[in-house]
């Protein structure tokens, strides 16, 4: 047996990308290839109660009812200090907070979007399609609104076949063929191979063919390949939690067969009733982490080659509203995880937190574009060239903040 | 091998049908009336984009009427025109004969009981209890709507219930949407489908569901809240690119104070000189108490302070915004003309809601009569609702369902239930939106259901087992006379390879004919 990298040779290779060239002698390139998650929390996830700016007593004062303690040292069931600034909310310090112990998450701050419309409609398909906003006079019809990045990623990188792990087909896959299923509800195949060819034989020629045959396919693929998972996974007491049971499902598809993949998880736009250290977004944020953290566990020696990017359309006014909740705002903190990152730490530009440095006196401004961010993990990952990265983000300046 | 098994399709000669096809439906929109008895083909592509989908029932009403009557019937009527056995199952639902505004105080009342109970165990049950009521209200909600849409006569105009309901949209899972939901159907989106455009947007704001599901409930002077006002401009009326500002979603948040809903059917203390400006109606309540009092500007008009008519002054600035004719003249076109409506068709309805002050009537008239709707038939990719009201009608027009279950599940495996969207977006309804992978296959094996078996529709709501077994016939006289001839051939050649009259079924519903309207 050959004696396996430390990791700081599986990362860094010799000067070379994130992993795509450490292939082993016997593994497939499909098997070796780098892997990536992108984890949607739509609706705004209110960033500044997940990573709390707790050094900045302006936090304190804006959200005098529904602030996260800062940590205490001896105190392990309150929020957890990551640097001389921030620190993780209560409710994922035994999941992210462990992990981020162990250099597997890093958090980038001061990030979003340039779109300040503050809808979340408009801003989601605007970080989906990944393409600049237009200066006003410039036609629209220069921009392919049906085209998502992660169509334009999977379409340049081969041996990383992609799948989106949703009822629909997100924005960010749309104008590739790339397929879909839904983790919920899946039993036993309804279709044998006669009935499957005879309906796949009606679309045939049309435009929905594609679409058809591997909806079909994927459908008995994913049912053959989850019933063992399945059955393993209730011999223990899992817990059946709706984001863990998907996450543990992902992870499984994820180790074998798709490469990159994507999911959504909703019910972030906290107006009314956020809580602080309990409440509303702290269950969110467990079952997120949880999901999170069983997603690693099922992708077993996988984890170390996956990048998981936890991104959400908006962060949210900084201080709280009248209804103890927030309202849209502009930066967010996105999260960056993996068993084979440089992570530990609070990465990305920043300015302190206080009043002043407010967009628009209102919520965290965007010094990291999502664009860069996830350009410069795509460069890392399949070692893409400048050309490449133009076609999956046309006009961003991919940036390496130094956690692959 | 099963009797009813259709052997007729055996014999047809396969002959390229499309361009043929393409011919006589060019043909016949020129014409605009079939030149013999039946209905032509081109009627058929018709009736099928202006109702939920043919059948036998609507097929006689078109032949009689022909197509400008029987719009005209759709336009005009007020009354809901159901079957007798449908009618009766729906007057005995408990939403048919209970006041919306009553409700909502009832369970305001219940539920403040049920937070002083004390002793372990009751309080949790009491809690179960009013759940269940919530969950039963909210299905009766859902049945009354399936059931028009499946037996109604008037189609367009269920449709439009759908289509502004969907715009409108509001989630039965929030707070007490479920105790409201039917009653936010009934009185604030229904009458006004036909109506003008700032009346149905008066009556949703007004409406204690909207109120609840978007905040404004909760949006008082001193405790801003903006959701419901960033939606309003965003989703309901402007759209996102009209050219409004975050000040102006503020200074609508401001309007927008005091609008809320009546808990306990009593007013509250005022000042006297407050006391003129509280209003109280249907569940909804005006209270001046938590209103902001200064003045505000919304794109660019100055709103002085004056209660309740600062929203009707703010609804009429909004709705008179070109932006507003624009934004609801395409999402009407994309609902009947499908992906990309063009241009000249947007602004066309448009020109007309501005003219007849969103007299939606008017712009409807307009659309369907345009021959941009004509140029689209059949050619549009049906959402789920569409897809399960026409497989639903197609296969049990002439047998009143008993129980809505099995729809509303049906629709909720293909990801669109009825006032399920969580989001105030409403269901997007493109190609794109409902056509990938996963959803097809999903969609297969619901058209599977649907074609196999009757699946419970047949169990009286008491619970009691249903006797009633068998599946539909889906290859009937309607099929045989008007739909067999507009299939492609491997749709043809799919069915005849069919081992059974349920497989036959299936194959017709999963058809790319029967999925397009």
């Amino acid at each position: 047996m050959t004696r396996l990298p430390n990791r700081r040779q599986l990362l860094l290779g010799v000067s070379g990308p994130f992993l795509a060239r450490s292939k082993g002698a016997l593994a497939s390139s499909a098997a070796r290839s780098p892997g990536l998650l992108l984890v949607f929390l739509r609706g705004g996830y209110d960033c500044a109660n997940a990573i709390i700016p707790y050094a900045s007593d302006f936090y304190y004062e804006a959200r005098p009812s529904i602030a996260i303690p800062r940590p205490a040292a001896r105190d392990e069931q309150g929020a957890l200090s990551l640097d001389a600034s921030w620190a993780l909310a209560p409710a994922l310090r035994p999941t992210i907070g462990a992990r981020f112990g162990r250099g597997e998450v890093a958090f980038v701050p001061f990030a979003g979007t340039d779109d300040l419309s503050r809808s979340h409609f408009e801003t989601q398909d605007h970080i989906e399609r990944g393409q600049p906003i237009l200066p006003s006079g410039v036609p629209s019809g220069v921009q392919d609104f049906r085209s998502g990045f992660l169509a334009r990623l999977s379409s340049l990188v081969v041996g990383s076949p992609p799948i989106a792990f949703t009822d629909a087909l997100p924005r960010c896959f749309q104008g590739a063929n790339v397929p879909n299923i839904s983790l919920r509800g899946l039993g036993k195949p309804v279709f044998d191979e006669r009935q499957s060819a005879i309906l796949a034989s009606m679309y045939q020629g049309g435009p929905l063919e594609a679409a058809v045959n591997d909806g079909l396919e994927l459908r008995q693929a994913v049912a053959r390949e989850l019933e063992q998972e399945l059955r393993e996974a209730n011999r223990g007491s899992m817990n059946a939690k709706s984001f863990e049971l998907d996450a543990r499902r992902m992870g499984h598809l994820m180790r074998d067969t798709y490469r990159i993949g994507f999911v959504d998880v909703g019910g972030w736009d906290t107006h009314v009733g956020e809580g602080g250290a309990q409440g509303a977004l702290a269950n969110n944020l467990d079952s997120l982490g949880n999901g999170l953290i069983a997603l690693a566990d099922e992708l077993g020696p996988r984890w170390r080659d996956t990048v998981v990017v936890v991104i959400s359309e908006f962060g949210r006014t900084f201080r709280e509203n009248g209804n103890k909740g927030t309202d849209h705002g502009h930066g967010s903190t996105y999260w960056i995880l993996g068993g084979g990152i440089r992570g530990g730490a609070v990465v990305g530009p920043q300015v302190k937190v206080e009043r002043a440095t407010l967009s628009q006196d209102r919520e965290y401004p965007v010094l990291t574009d999502v664009r860069d961010l996830l350009g410069g993990l795509f460069a890392r990952m399949w070692d893409l060239s400048a050309a490449d990265l133009d076609k999956i983000f046309p006009g961003a300046t991919p940036r390496d903040l130094g956690i692959l | 091998m099963s009797l009813s098994f259709p052997v007729r399709l055996r014999l047809r000669l396969r002959l390229p049908l499309l361009p043929l096809f393409l011919l006589l439906l060019l043909f016949l929109l020129l014409a605009d009336r079939p030149a013999w008895g039946g209905p032509s083909a081109a009627d058929l592509l018709w009736l099928d984009r202006v109702t939920y989908g043919i059948n036998a029932a609507t097929l006689t009403e078109l032949q009689r009427l022909g197509r400008r009557r029987f719009l005209d019937a759709q336009l005009v009527t007020t009354e809901v025109a159901v079957p007798a056995a449908i009618a009766t199952q729906i007057s005995q639902l408990e939403i048919e004969r209970t006041d919306g505004a009553r409700l909502l105080i009832e369970v305001s009342a219940e539920q403040k009981r049920i937070n002083a109970l004390s002793v372990p165990g009751e309080k949790e049950q009491a809690r179960k209890a009013l759940n269940e009521r919530a969950n039963q209200l909210g299905y009766e909600a859902a049945r009354r709507h399936l059931l028009r849409a499946i037996y109604g006569r008037d189609q367009l105009r269920e449709q439009l219930v759908w289509f502004w309901l969907n715009h409108f949209s509001v989630f039965s899972q929030k707070s007490n949407v479920r105790w409201t939901v039917g009653d936010y159907e009934e009185r604030a989106i229904r009458p006004h489908v036909l109506g003008h455009f700032r009346d149905l947007v008066l009556a949703t704001l007004t409406h204690p569901a909207m109120l609840q599901y978007l905040d404004n409930a909760q949006n008082a002077k001193g405790h801003l809240n903006e959701n419901y006002a960033r939606e309003l401009l965003e989703l309901h009326t402007l759209g996102v690119d009209a050219g409004y500002t975050q000040t102006d979603v503020q200074e609508l948040a401001r309007i927008l104070t005091g609008a809320g809903i009546d808990q306990d059917g009593m007013s509250p203390r005022l000042e006297p000189s407050l006391q003129a400006l509280y209003l109280r109606r249907d569940g909804f309540e005006f209270n001046p108490n938590r209103h902001d009092p200064g003045v505000k500007t919304l794109l660019g008009h100055q709103i002085a302070g004056r209660g309740f008519d600062e929203i009707e002054a703010a609804v009429d600035v909004i709705t008179h915004h070109p932006a507003c004719a624009r934004f609801i003249a395409r999402k009407l076109a994309a609902y009947f003309v499908g992906d990309d409506p063009p241009l000249s068709l947007v602004s066309s309805l448009a020109k007309v809601f501005t003219r007849t002050n969103g007299d939606l009537t008017q712009v409807l008239r307009t659309l369907l009569a345009s021959r941009e709707l004509a140029a689209s038939l059949g050619r549009q990719f049906k959402d789920p609702m569409h897809f399960v009201v026409s497989a639903f009608r197609l296969a049990y027009d002439q047998r009143p369902i008993a129980n809505a279950h099995p729809v509303l599940n049906a629709l909720g495996a293909l990801g669109e239930p009825l006032y399920g969207r969580p989001t105030p977006d409403g269901y997007p309804l493109g190609t794109t939106d409902w056509a990938s992978a996963g959803q097809l296959s999903r969609r297969f094996e619901i058209a599977r259901n649907i074609a196999s078996g009757n699946g419970g529709l047949f169990e009286p709501e008491d619970g009691t087992p249903s006797t009633v077994t068998g599946f539909p016939q889906l290859s009937s006289r309607v099929y045989y006379d008007l739909i067999e001839s507009s299939l492609a051939s491997t749709t043809r050649q799919a069915l005849e390879r069919a081992a059974s009259q349920q497989e036959w079924n299936t194959f017709l519903l999963a058809s790319p004919e029967f999925n397009h309207r």
